[in-house]
């Protein structure tokens, strides 16, 4: 423990004069008007893809969007789209084949695309980022102005994971040239759900 | 001549390289105006984030205990390293005694600047950075040019044949798109054989002893949600009190870095995986004695975005390598002297005192304050090189006599008027190697004042 008491020490020597820390409560950002619009903009801007829809139409969108991405392997804790048996699985590493991996998400920020997911339900937290493609479901209920408004509602699991994940994984480490699908998903869809 | 105007030499002599250089960061400086722009509440952002750390600097080590405690509480080990040899030491034993051999790694300046690659290289440990940019530079045997983006020195070029003599790639492949695929593909083998997942830390939150880690390419949640043990390196200064700082901190984070509202993941750890382990290290390294200066101790309140780099007119003209040190640019050259005054006495001058630096930090550090007040403390050290110690002392007295400023002035027009080039623009003028002296005037701005009849 020598260490650590060296270190608080030197810490507790160094100290500068008080000073206080600002209050945030109820601190919001600049409004959206039309938060599910603004929402569906932010998504757009960071090369993801919104599609607003209802319960009813749900099960066919998310349907139509496995279709489209010619999704064979469906990892899913969205009941709308079942698909492979996620308790199977003792390790992570054998999701490594999943095309497309279908999340609830409990809230989402209008200012900046970004959805919050947690591993509730998930035995492998790894399966969002080993899919290949990601799909996000969110009712419009959950959506917040910014992320001022996010930190207030949000409940960070205690112990566990949770991550805000604004569109697809991507990189510009190349000459600055912005590709999608770096090591994450290839694709981000958000569902919107009235 | 000093190293970084020696290395800075180096880089400017490819004219077309350094010229794409400069236009590739300065872009990245106008996507954070954009970004900053779509924020009108930015400047009450900035203020806020400034008075956070201000706080949390100010009770630093309670704070560090309330994480510990609260760290624990969910089921993590903290470790607590002095400088970094202890911190290298903790990771390497941490990996051995799990039986680690393979080790990805998410972006840690941390850990560049503790150099714990080669240390667990050379015992046997194979470590692979998985941020794209940082497996560029390491597969090149280089160090990270740019906090943010590591290989924004390289053209795809450059990458593409690395590629293809390091991962098989067709020879003459450059497009970034295809590359990026190369190396997806490349570094997932890596993710799924790794034993350990090594990553830095943005943020940690006092109030509820959880990280908060930032990355585009989902590389840190990938490289901790396969294998059971996760290692976070954090220094000191990364604490945050409540969890509702963030809120603040991530709003400015990503826009000052790369112009994105926010980073594509933002990964909120809260104790280990179920089965798995989590080990923090915690680590000084010269931030204790930096707390200790206050008028340098601002520079703790760094968040690592690099806006301060892309602005830097120095740090886009020179590269990032000219630096030497792990931190380059401005808040660099602040951060590197407190460790080691007398190895980078240069960097406080690789700085033209703009001020650009000071007016995009997210966090309002006075950097370029902060760079002129190490320049004297560098003077009062002794730790002048004698061109600028001489050349101040001469100012000195030079400035203050009035004759013997005045004789000197008329001495300067005349011999600026009478002297070869050849002479003027010698190795004797530093000051004439990349430019063009004025054209002396025939009179002192006191002649002509006295000739318009003013007093």
């Amino acid at each position: 423990m020598g260490s650590r008491e060296d270190i608080l020490r030197a810490i507790r020597e160094a100290s500068p004069p008080p000073a206080p820390l600002p209050d945030l409560n109820g601190r919001r950002g600049q409004k959206s008007g039309d938060l599910a619009a603004q929402f569906t903009l932010s998504v757009e801007e960071v090369g993801g893809r919104c599609v607003r829809t209802d319960e009813a139409s749900l099960p066919e969108e998310l349907r139509a969007l496995a279709q489209s991405l010619e999704a064979k392997i469906i990892g899913s804790i969205v009941p709308q789209l079942p698909g492979i048996d996620l308790s199977a699985h003792v390790i992570p590493h054998t999701l490594a084949g999943v095309d497309l991996a279908v999340l609830p998400g409990e809230l989402a920020v209008a200012e900046n695309g970004a959805v919050w997911i947690t591993e509730a339900g998930l035995k492998h937290r790894a399966l969002f980022v080993l899919a290949q493609h990601l799909a996000l479901v969110v009712p419009v209920s959950r959506l917040v102005n910014d992320m001022h408004e996010a930190y207030e509602k949000v409940r960070l699991p205690r112990p566990g994971y949770g991550c805000f994940v604004s569109g697809p994984s991507k990189t510009a480490d190349i000459e600055q040239s912005l590709v999608i699908g770096a090591h994450g998903a290839r694709s981000c869809t958000v569902f919107l759900v009235e | 001549m000093n190293e970084h105007a020696q290395n800075a030499t180096v880089f400017l002599r490819d004219e077309a390289r350094s010229a794409w250089h400069d236009n590739a960061v300065w872009w990245v400086r106008q996507k954070r105006d954009r970004a900053q722009h779509s924020v009108p509440e930015w400047e009450e952002l900035r203020s806020l984030a400034q008075r956070i750390k201000a706080h949390a600097l100010s009770r630093l080590a309670d704070y560090l205990e309330e994480f510990e405690r609260n760290a624990r509480a969910l089921g993590a080990h903290v470790h607590w390293a002095r400088n970094a040899d202890e911190h290298n030491r903790i990771v390497h034993g941490i990996l051995r005694d799990h039986g680690v051999q393979r080790l990805v790694k998410s972006k840690s300046m941390l850990t560049e600047e503790c150099h714990l690659n080669p240390y667990l290289i050379e015992r046997g440990i194979e470590v692979v950075d998985t941020d794209l940019g940082e497996r560029i530079v390491q597969l090149l045997r280089e160090p990270p040019s740019h906090i943010v983006m590591p290989a924004i020195h390289l053209k795809k070029e450059d990458i593409g044949e690395l590629f293809h003599v390091q991962l098989g790639t067709p020879k003459g492949v450059s497009d970034p798109k295809a590359l990026t695929e190369a190396a997806r593909h490349h570094l997932r083998s890596k993710f799924l054989a790794a034993q350990a997942g090594l990553t830095g830390v943005n943020f940690a939150i006092a109030e509820t002893g959880g990280l908060v880690v930032c990355t585009n390419e989902g590389n840190a949640d990938l490289g901790v949600a396969l294998p059971p043990l996760h290692i976070a390196c954090m220094g000191v200064e990364k604490i945050v009190p409540r969890q509702q700082d963030l809120g603040v901190f991530l709003r400015l984070l990503a826009r000052s870095a790369t112009g994105q509202s926010i980073t594509t993941y933002s990964a909120h750890f809260h104790g280990p995986r179920p089965g798995g382990e989590l080990h923090i290290v915690i680590v000084d390294h010269g931030r204790s004695k930096l707390l200790a200066r206050s008028e340098f101790r601002r520079s703790l309140s760094c968040i690592r975005c690099g806006a301060c780099l892309n602005t830097c007119p120095v740090y886009r003209r020179s590269g990032g390598h000219s630096y030497g040190v792990t931190v380059p640019g401005p808040i660099g050259s602040v951060l590197a002297p407190s460790i080691d005054a007398e190895k980078h006495a240069a960097l406080p001058f690789a700085s033209s005192l703009c001020g650009s630096c000071t007016d995009v930090c997210p966090v309002r550090i006075d950097l370029h304050h902060q760079l002129l007040a190490w320049r004297g403390e560098i003077a009062a050290q002794g730790l002048l090189p004698p061109d600028k110690s001489i050349g101040a002392r001469v100012g000195r007295i030079v400035l203050s006599h009035t004759w013997l400023y005045r004789m000197v002035g008329s001495l300067a027009r005349f011999a600026l008027r009478v002297l070869p080039r050849g002479i003027l623009y010698s190795r004797l003028n530093a000051w004439g190697l990349s430019r063009e002296l004025p054209v002396p005037p025939a009179k002192s701005f006191r002649a002509q004042w006295r000739a318009r009849g003013k007093p």
